[in-house]
């Protein structure tokens, strides 16, 4: 158990707790949403009265690569019976990333009342609470409509090489200390994405796990604060983070902007997947340098 | 129905730190493997029992984890 006080956030009410969604999940103004690559977690059992979304063929255009458009949210919105005045709360295995992601296209999106469940999957099991394999009945078409994207929360290619050459914003590197450095590809285990490793010159490695507690939950305000600020990122100037797809970064991205309260941040989603496969592109590699440095 | 008897364990294969957790659904037990940095999902395994959705869940995971090569930087 983590003495963390949700209170404390910059925008606590970005966060429920488990607790908070057993005790709301039935409420038809709420929708429960369990996010991940796939659904093949979900089908094994989830938070009852949970939908699923996949990240990778509903949260993401299947085509082209980039996020959904205005009108791809909006049918995905009203499928899953999502108001403009619901509360949206999302979760999901693999540390809530994928539910980070589709908090983040939710906000690109304008919907105003997004929560990500605290501790995400993992705790939720953890906890013995009840679990259900029964998909809900859902009353679809809405009539939901999206506002037009706010890219003012992501951050594209030539924004990121112009950080890079001026340090007009800090870079957030959130994978591996292995993947920082080069020593591999993408993470172990997973099929090697790029054409080489290293990091973005300049960026600094500050793996998204080093926010969260054991049990998937945040850790506390003072003890971001002492993590990102100890690395120089501490919102007096605009953050861009990325990591190899840009879900971990999702990650991220949702500490630094709701829970830190820091203004400009942006997820780059294109990531080491877009840089790292780029022609001409300058790459550094060798293990983090210490803070300052 | 009720998740129980949730535990998690990390272990090392092919030279990577991993977790193991597993939980029981009714009758059936499931168990997941994931490497602990960055902590992707490697393996989801269903069984009849702990010892064997582990075991299968572990070398799935070794299996994936042996693929993996390191660069010299």
């Amino acid at each position: 158990m983590y003495n963390v006080v949700m209170a404390d956030y910059a925008h606590p009410e970005t966060l429920v707790t488990t607790q908070w969604v057993a005790d709301h999940a039935a409420d038809p103004n709420v929708r429960v949403v369990e996010v991940d690559v796939d659904t093949k977690a979900y089908d094994e059992g989830h938070v009852p009265g949970a939908i699923a979304w996949a990240w990778t063929t509903q949260l993401s255009d299947t085509l082209t690569r980039d996020i959904l458009s205005k009108e791809q949210f909006e049918k995905l919105a009203n499928e899953a019976g999502l108001s403009n005045a619901s509360t949206l709360v999302l979760y999901g295995d693999n540390n809530n990333w994928f539910a980070a992601w589709a908090f983040w296209q939710a906000k690109i999106y304008g919907h105003k009342n997004v929560r990500l469940m605290n501790g995400g999957r993992k705790k939720w099991l953890a906890e013995g609470r009840e679990i259900s394999t029964e998909k809900p009945a859902i009353k679809t078409g809405t009539g939901y409509r999206a506002t037009a994207p706010d890219l003012s929360l992501r951050a594209f290619l030539p924004q990121v090489q112009e950080a890079q050459r001026n340090h007009a914003a800090a870079l957030v590197d959130v994978r591996s200390p292995q993947e920082f450095s080069g020593e591999i590809l993408a993470p172990p285990g997973l099929p090697e994405t790029c054409q080489r490793g290293g990091h973005i010159p300049g960026a600094r490695s500050i793996p998204w796990g080093k926010a969260a507690n054991d049990d998937g939950t945040f850790k506390s305000l003072d003890e971001l604060r002492q993590l990102y600020g100890g690395e120089g990122v501490d919102g007096s100037k605009p953050v861009i983070a990325y990591c190899r797809i840009g879900e971990r970064s999702s990650h991220t991205w949702f500490v630094l902007k709701y829970l830190l309260g820091y203004d400009n941040v942006r997820n780059y989603d294109g990531s080491w997947t877009e840089w790292g496969n780029l022609v001409g592109a300058p790459v550094e590699r060798g293990a983090a340098k210490a803070a300052g440095q | 129905m009720r998740a129980e008897d949730f535990s998690e364990r990390q272990l090392e294969l092919e030279g990577w730190p991993v977790n193991v957790s597993s939980w029981r659904l009714g009758e059936t037990w499931h168990a997941k493997a994931d490497n602990v940095s960055p902590g992707a999902a490697l393996a989801r395994i269903t069984a009849a029992s702990k010892e064997e959705a582990e075991a299968n869940a572990i070398a799935r995971a070794k299996e994936l984890l042996g693929r993996t090569r390191r660069h010299v930087v």
